[in-house]
Parts: structure tokens; sequence; C-alpha cells
């Protein structure tokens, strides 16, 4: 029940408490609590609409940046992860298996704004050993939404 | 030109659908939330479409064997056993037809002589009956019943056999009903068949679509295999309505005589659709789950809905409709649905479509994301009270 309600929700988390009782036969009350332990265990961490910036007059840039670190004694990546993390301007942080060993995902401005970011907030700290910056040219799909779509038909399918 | 005199009596006699009749009232009203399809709202899923693609890339543009690619009916014959204990030889005992209903027309006209009864249990879909007359057979109704969850019982079967009867169509899971027959449902049914003469087209077209009992087909009960022609395909279990891909599962003697009319009427189906569905079969069963899921959640979402607005609901058990008991708004099948078209513009199917005992019901499709339902809901709500 607990891996359908999340399905239900990671598709579409503006369904009613009402709506998602129909869907999954089971009380609104029991669905609430569930949910509410949910939310406290960290299992859903947050709620947040998937938005097309680029329809919108929002100039912004979005820059995909591999790092490779020195990983320190004790901590591994965790403590230059944090570092990292808590930047706003970094929307996502993944440790990575292969060539490089931080990905990370960035939104500015502008280009150039990026680039002062990597350049004077990533490439100088001591862990960093290198950085190799990728501009987002289009998005085409994001968490699974399809930005760009052909055709719709009558009943909202794209394809 | 006297086209009456050209054309045959039997063809000039059949009804056109009585589905489309309606459809054709749409055409005519705007801005009208539509609950009326027959088909599903996912998409074939891409790596179904891309096999197709592919194939056409590779330029697989020939006829195939008659009875469809050896490999597909291969993969058909281990799906049957797979997910319904069905054993079938894909050498000779599988036919890939062009959808659902050409299996259902092989079967018929293979077994129907002129004169020859055949049962057909409703409310059904509407192609069985005008296809038994094109044989030149009688179509047999029962009636099924909203007190038997609209299955069909032994005793109604037998009340209808008579000595000329030679088949019995099983429409389950059902449409328009969402009506489904378990094992425990079938037991007495195959009682009732085995030792006659009588043959079965068991049209298993939503079987991977029930909710809380798994389907059975008939043809997995002892002394059945013999006497049915499984009638199946494509569209519902992986949304491929377009690709227009169906299959016959029967034992050889009746498979090689129905080869002969696809033989000769048809060719082969599509090779482009016959390549897809390979891989349907062989890496499709995530996709059905998912489908299946979906269809459940709006499938409770929809008659929890409709009970909410004091609308009698049978709890339908497959299929992707429900079939509401309108019958309490003193109104015919057709006055309600037209009216709830004109007053509030949503469109739902008048029970009457899919036979006579369908008065007093009406076939509500649920193959509509769940934003599209609750504005229907809305707007029947507001339909109901207008009425009180």
């Amino acid at each position: 029940m607990e891996e359908e309600l999340l399905k239900l929700l990671e598709k579409n988390c503006r369904l009613t408490d009402e709506q998602i009782s129909r869907m999954l036969g089971k009380e609104q009350g029991d669905l609430r609590c569930m949910m509410q332990k949910l939310e406290d265990d960290k299992v859903i961490l947050a709620y947040k609409a998937i938005v097309d910036w680029d329809k919108v007059e929002h100039e912004s840039v979005n820059a995909l940046i591999e790092l490779k670190i020195t990983p320190q004694r004790d901590q591994g990546f965790d403590r230059v992860a944090k570092k990292i993390y808590n930047y706003p301007e970094v929307e996502s942080l993944y440790l990575m298996s292969g060539g490089y060993d931080l990905c990370v995902q960035l939104r500015g401005k502008t280009m150039k704004e990026v680039a002062y970011f990597v350049a004077r907030k990533l490439a100088v700290m001591d862990e960093v050993v290198s950085t190799a910056t990728h501009f987002v040219l289009k998005k085409y799909k994001d968490t699974g939404v399809i930005f760009e779509s052909a055709t719709a038909d009558e009943r909202g399918n794209m394809a | 030109m006297d086209y009456s005199k050209l054309l045959t009596p039997t063809v000039q006699e059949i009804k056109p659908s009585g589905i489309r009749k309606f459809f054709d009232l749409l055409d005519n009203v705007k801005d009208v939330i539509g609950l009326t399809v027959g088909q599903p709202d996912f998409l074939t899923p891409w790596h179904i479409r891309v096999a197709g693609i592919e194939s056409l890339e590779t330029g697989k543009c020939f006829y195939t064997a008659n009875s469809g690619t050896p490999a597909l009916r291969e993969e058909i014959a281990e799906y049957l056993a797979r997910r319904f204990s069905l054993t079938y030889d894909p050498a000779d005992e599988i036919i890939v037809t062009v959808g659902g209903s050409e299996a259902i027309d092989l079967a018929i006209r293979a077994l129907v002589c002129p004169g020859d009864e055949v049962i057909i249990p409703q409310p059904a879909f509407v192609c069985y009956g005008p296809l038994v007359s094109l044989a030149g057979g009688v179509p047999v109704y029962i009636n099924t019943k909203e007190e038997n969850a609209f299955k069909l019982t032994a005793d109604e079967l037998k009340a209808a056999l008579s000595p000329k009867t030679k088949l019995v169509v099983l429409p389950y899971p059902n449409n328009p009903t969402g009506a489904i027959m378990t094992a425990e449902d079938l037991a007495p049914i195959a009682d009732v068949l085995r030792g006659t003469d009588v043959a079965v087209l068991s049209d298993e077209i939503y079987a991977e679509l029930t909710y809380g009992h798994k389907h059975t087909s008939i043809a997995s009960l002892p002394g059945m295999r013999e006497r049915t022609i499984v009638a199946s395909g494509f569209s519902k279990t992986y949304a491929m309505t377009g690709w227009r891909l169906g299959y016959t599962a029967a034992p050889r003697e009746i498979t090689q005589q129905m080869l002969k009319i696809h033989q000769y009427a048809i060719m082969c189906a599509s090779t482009t659709s016959q390549l897809a569905a390979i891989e349907a079969l062989r890496a499709g069963d995530d996709d059905i789950a998912m489908m299946h899921d979906e269809y459940n959640r709006r499938r409770r979402y929809i008659v929890s809905g409709l009970r909410g607005l004091g609308i009698d609901c049978f709890d339908p058990e497959g299929a992707f409709y429900v079939f509401p008991n309108i019958s309490r708004f003193g109104m015919t099948s057709e006055e309600f649905c037209s009216r709830l078209l004109n007053e509030q513009r949503v469109a739902i199917v008048p029970g009457t479509a899919f036979g006579d005992c369908g008065e007093g019901f009406a076939r509500i499709s649920y193959a509509y994301s769940v934003e599209h339902i609750t504005a229907a809901l809305d707007r029947i709500e507001r339909f109901t009270r207008s009425l009180s």
C-alpha cells in the first residue's frame, strides 16, 4: 500500500486526499497518517512542481560539472559534498563511479554566473583536482516529464 | 439501380452498431467530456513502437506465413502457458489475426452452418450477433442479470441449449458490464457443455484486466480445450488497438479449417504489427502490470465517485468499464444519456447499445485520466441533482 501511495504521489502530488482515498480504496484518515509517517521518516522529502522555465521570461542556464576529488581521510567524499551542496545554486549532486567523482548540476542566471561559480567556488577547493563544465543546450526530459511534445491527443497523451 | 435487390438481404438486415449511433450525436455538441471510448488511453509502450519502427527500417515489408510468423506464434504459445496455463502447439494451433474481431469472425464462420444456433450472453460487445447472422446462423441471446453480477449461470445456459446449438460465446471479462467469470463460475458451465457437441468461443481480449481474481480461461478446465476457441489480441493488453493484431488458439482440427478462411480473406496480419507484438510478448509484462494498476485505481475512484452521487453501481471486476444502474431516475437509458449529453455535456453510452437487456444501465469507460474522470463526475452530479 505504501509503495502504491508513493508511486501515485511521485506522478502527481496534487491529488487531493479524497481522490487518493478513492483510488486506493483506503480511509482518508489512514492515508493521512501514512503520509505523515512517510514525511516524518523522510521517505517523502518534498512536493515540487516541474517547471519549463524557458516558457516564461526567465533567463536561466543549466550546467553539469564533473569534479575530480581527492578523498579525505576518515571522511571520504562526504565533507566536500556537503560543502558543495549547501550552495543554493547547486540543484543536485551525485557521487559517481567511473572517470570522475562528483557530478554537480547547477542553475544560474547566465553563463558568466555559472563560470564564476565554478572558478571561484568549486575549482579553488583544496580537495578538487579538476573540473569539466558542460552547459545544457536544451532540456528534453526531466524527472520523467517530457518538455517539448509534438502533439497531444484528445485525452492529453503526448506523442 | 435497385440497390435493395443488388445487396444481400442478410447484410441489409443487420443493424449498424449502436455505439456508433451514439457517437454520431456527439459531433453536434461542443465541449463534451467523453467517457465513451473502448480503448486504452495509454500509448503503445515505446519499446514496442521501436520494434515496429525497426522492422520497417530493416525492410521487413513482406507477407508472413498465413498463420503469422513462427516466432510470434511461439511467443503467443509461451505467453498463454505462462499467464493462463493453456497449452497450444505454435505450429498448427495458433493463427495471428487482424485484431480480436477477425479471430471472432473466423471461429463463427468455421463452425456455424445456416440454421445453427449460437448462444450469446448479453449485455455484450456488439459484434457477435451480426457475425452469426452473416454466417447464416441464429443468435440466441441470454440476458444476464445484475443480481448475478452479470455472470452467465449454468441454469440460464441449460435453458437456452437446443439440438440446434452449435456454439456458445463466452465474452468475459465483459464489455460493457465489467463482469468476470472465475474458475468457480466456469466449472458449472463446463459441466453443462462437457459431453455435448457444443463448442465455445471464449473472447478473452480483456484477460489481463481483472481486479481481485486472476483470469481463468474456460479452455483450461477439464474437457474444455477440445471444444474451445480462445480469441484474444494485443489491443487492450498492450494498448495496441491501432495495430490491429489478435489471435486464435484452438485444437488443430479447428485451426486448420479457420486458417483457410484467413488465408483467402486476409492472407496474413500486418508484418509490422507482428514484429512489434513479438517485442510486446517478450518484454511487456511490466507494461501490463503498470496499466493494470492504473486502471484499478481509476476503477475504485469512479465506482466510489458514482456511489457517492447515489448512483447504484455493480462492482466491476474486469475490463475498463463500469455499468451503473440508472433505472431509478425513471428514464430510458437512451433518454438519460442524451439528456446528460445535452444538459451537462458528458457522453456515456446507453446500455441498450449492448443488447435490449442493457435497458436501465449505461456504460462508462474509465480509460481516462483521473482529472478527466473527476471533471465528468462533477457534471454528472449537477445532472442528477437537477433531476431530484
